[in-house]
């Protein structure tokens, strides 16, 4: 029975990260490597493991500490952790993947401050047990590394006639689409696949199975929740604060 | 836009005019143009207006079947832009890359913002934008039957002379309609005498340009230098047909002339320090983007309104 339960939440943490709350397409977070690095797919795919693999070790460690780390220095703390992890991360790919490592350039080094980490640790790592962490970071991670691999895709397709670095397009007849493989492209591919996600999220909620359920809303806190852009639940809030607000002026 | 009723309380003043009637003038001022441009650069040209402003439309009428709403292609807004995309290309592009473009202006920038009226930048220049990008070296590539060789402004930038009574004509190379500085003139006259456009975004427009080319670009008292750059590239084309298109520039007499400033600006800035010779389509559409900061600040005061007195302090 508990173990049913366990797995239960598991599946539950992995399908959360890929789809519900898919951090590059739902979540919009990450949104600085996303754009930066998916000139192709590869790129995409190796920054998206690379940030799985800290966003795992990471939510473990910070899950594992959660009640000894005081909440003064809470940030600090989950800093020092994700910074060390990145560094191992880091000094690895350089040794065992020189050519990705060069491609990817400053963006390694960067996830320490990739919100998809703090944003993790903060609204999710923090709050509950060790082993549901791994889960979440492990499907956030995935579904950083599926929506950057998508994008990378379409990008060296369409901007360089390539997929994962093969020559599918002759270039003898396709003139490449160079804005894609270009800072404008990567703006234009991410918010086509935004609007296809919302459109499917919309027909979802319609057929009365709605994908985008506030999950995991523990505190209340919503400056600090982390699905704050998704949750449906926030606008009875804002509106209390609102006539909060207007209650006050109308009294002074 | 034209089954739009507001009500309100009489007096009431009957205008005939309508998007379709006011579209359809601009498409017959092109015309000079565009005649001008099938003339000079032969059949090709007419092969580019055709595909850009067919596929205009169809990307139009196929945006409002998928998105079932009602069928916008009868304002003919969808042929103008397709028209001066056209305008706005090197006979030598490869005809997809056109239809590419048009597509690209319809969907992209006209109609996934809400369709005429709700973009925010010119779609026929920001597809001219997207293909400049896409496809740098087709875009600047104005080889040609009839001409070989750059454009008088690159010409000028590379330091060789040009015949300005050519460049006024309009025999030289360039994309397709800009080149007849008296066709586009012919029809900035179209639009002005049906009171289409008000002269205060292309004068202001081309008094700063013409100020600040002679405060920096280092030729200014050269009258030759200056004639040919106010004939060369698209900057007529660009001041009279697209920076004052109705939707992406501001209403307030006031906010006409600060737009037509920075247009200015922002076309000498490209023209004298940028690494293109040509400017004009980046500086409208930078400026297309600062409408909404322009018209919030030059909002005209309402007959009667006197400005609410400061607070004395307590």
């Amino acid at each position: 029975m508990e173990n049913e339960k366990k797995t239960g939440v598991y599946g539950e943490r992995l399908l959360n990260g890929l789809i519900k709350e898919n951090p590059t397409f739902v979540l919009m977070l990450g949104m600085c490597p996303t754009l930066a690095v998916t000139s192709s797919a590869i790129n995409g795919l190796g920054m998206g493991l690379s940030t799985t693999v800290v966003l795992i070790l990471s939510n473990l460690l910070i899950s594992v500490f959660r009640k000894v780390i005081p909440d003064g220095v809470r940030m600090p703390a989950y800093i020092v952790i994700v910074a060390s992890l990145v560094t191992v991360v880091d000094f690895l790919m350089k040794a065992y993947f020189q050519d990705l490592s060069a491609s990817l350039g400053v963006y390694i080094p960067l996830i320490v401050v990739n919100c998809i980490i703090l944003g993790r640790a903060e609204s999710y790592a923090s709050k509950n047990s060790v082993d549901a962490s791994i889960f979440d970071g492990l499907g956030m991670g995935l579904g950083f590394t599926c929506g950057l691999t998508i994008i990378g895709l379409i990008r060296e397709f369409l901007g360089a006639g390539q997929v994962f670095g093969f020559q599918v397009l002759s270039l003898e007849w396709f003139t490449p689409i160079s804005i894609f493989i270009m800072a404008p492209g990567a703006f234009l591919v991410l918010a086509f696949l935004v609007a296809i996600m919302n459109i499917v999220r919309k027909k979802m909620d319609e057929a009365g199975k709605p994908l985008a359920s506030p999950a995991g809303c523990i505190t209340g806190d919503c400056a600090g929740c982390a699905s704050l852009s998704t949750c449906t639940g926030k606008a009875v809030i804002s509106e209390t604060v609102e006539t909060k607000v207007k209650e006050g002026g109308e009294e002074s | 836009m034209d089954n739009k009723i507001k009500v309100s309380s009489s007096p009431h003043v009957r205008v005939g005019s309508s998007t379709s009637t006011t579209m359809l003038i601009v498409c017959i001022a092109l015309l000079p143009a565009g005649i001008f441009g099938v003339y000079n650069f032969g059949v090709r040209a007419l092969l580019h207006i055709i595909i850009a402003v067919a596929v205009c439309v169809a990307s139009e009428f196929i945006f409002d079947k998928i998105t079932k709403r009602p069928v916008t292609i009868n304002d003919f807004s969808a042929v103008v832009t397709g028209f001066l995309l056209a305008m706005n290309v090197p006979v030598s592009l490869p005809l997809w890359e056109t239809a590419l473009g048009g597509a690209v202006a319809i969907i992209v920038v006209k109609m996934l913002f809400g369709g005429l009226g709700q973009n925010f930048m010119n779609p026929a220049l920001g597809a001219r934008c997207f293909l400049v990008t896409a496809f740098a070296a087709d875009m600047t590539n104005f080889n040609c039957d009839a001409y070989s060789g750059a454009t008088p402004l690159q010409l000028i930038r590379a330091g060789e002379s040009v015949n300005p009574m050519a460049m006024l004509v309009g025999r030289t190379a360039g994309t397709i309609g800009e080149t007849s500085v008296i066709c586009i003139l012919i029809g900035a006259i179209i639009m002005i005498l049906f009171g289409i456009i008000d002269l205060s975004i292309p004068a202001s427009y081309i008094i700063t340009f013409v100020i600040f080319m002679f405060l920096f670009s280092g030729h200014g008292t050269d009258s030759t230098y200056m004639v040919s750059q106010l004939c060369g590239g698209g900057l007529m084309l660009g001041a009279f047909f697209m920076a004052t298109d109705y939707v992406t520039s501001p209403i307030t007499p006031l906010g006409k002339i600060i737009f037509g400033i920075c247009c200015g600006l922002l076309t000498g800035l490209f023209r004298c320090f940028g690494a293109n010779a040509e400017g004009v389509s980046f500086a409208i559409i930078l400026s297309n983007l600062l409408v909404p900061i322009i018209e919030k600040y030059t909002i005209p005061r309402h007959f009667g309104y006197v400005k609410p007195e400061k607070e004395a302090k307590k």
